[in-house]
């Protein structure tokens, strides 16, 4: 029996555009039964806490505006032309008026097919983070050894 | 993502049952019928509905 395809990606980025990017792949490669494991790392992270929005979280003061600055996943900003954070609100509404999938829409593509979402443990912790900051959909923290095992064998992105 | 939203609703069949979607002509027409065949269901009917919008019924087997 043949192995099944795989598709790892690390996602380093927390902007609005490159997250499209990321759960876009994911959840088509997902849908053609691919095995898909997503490495969220330094920005990426923000993406999956468990506040969505802006907030003081984090152990030590820097971790806590740092982690405010970021805005989480309702505020990814766009990696070009943001204008303040108005673009992320703009492109949602022309995706949703083009019968195109939200970022949101997206994501819960990629939950329902089994995607494996996975934090990393280095920056978690720079991060000031702990494993219950994240959504619960997060299979495991891992470092980059582990990783490189998972994604043995298959292709691996970096966005 | 016609694919992806395609298959989450097929992962809710039961054998013998169908689902009719409404694909448009170009990628997802050509795409959607192909990459079901190649995972075990059936495409038992296609039909242009009007401009450039096909009904596709898919069956699993």
């Amino acid at each position: 029996m043949s192995e099944k395809n795989k598709l790892s990606i690390i996602c380093m980025s927390g902007d609005f555009d490159k997250a499209i990017a990321v759960f876009t792949l994911a959840s088509g490669a997902a849908a053609v039964n691919y095995e898909v494991n997503l490495f969220f790392t330094f920005w990426g992270l923000d993406i999956l806490k468990n506040e969505r929005g802006r907030r003081f979280l984090g152990k030590g003061i820097l971790a806590r505006f740092f982690n405010f600055l970021l805005g989480g996943r309702n505020n990814l900003p766009l990696s070009r032309l943001n204008f303040g954070g108005l673009s992320p609100l703009l492109m949602t509404g022309l995706m949703k008026s083009r019968n195109v999938a939200t970022l949101t829409e997206l994501y819960d593509a990629a939950v329902a097919l089994g995607v494996n979402f996975y934090v990393c443990e280095m920056a978690m912790h720079v991060l000031g983070l702990e494993r219950n900051d994240f959504v619960p959909e997060v299979k495991d923290v891992l470092g980059v050894a582990t990783f490189l095992e998972l994604s043995k064998g298959g292709q691996t992105l970096f966005i | 993502m016609t694919f992806v939203k395609t298959k989450l609703k097929l992962e809710l069949l039961e054998e013998g049952d169908t689902l009719e979607v409404l694909l448009k002509a170009g990628e997802p027409l050509e795409n959607v019928p192909r990459t079901v065949i190649q995972q075990g269901f059936e495409v038992v009917e296609t039909a242009h509905v009007k401009d450039d919008v096909h009904r596709v019924v898919i069956k699993k087997p």
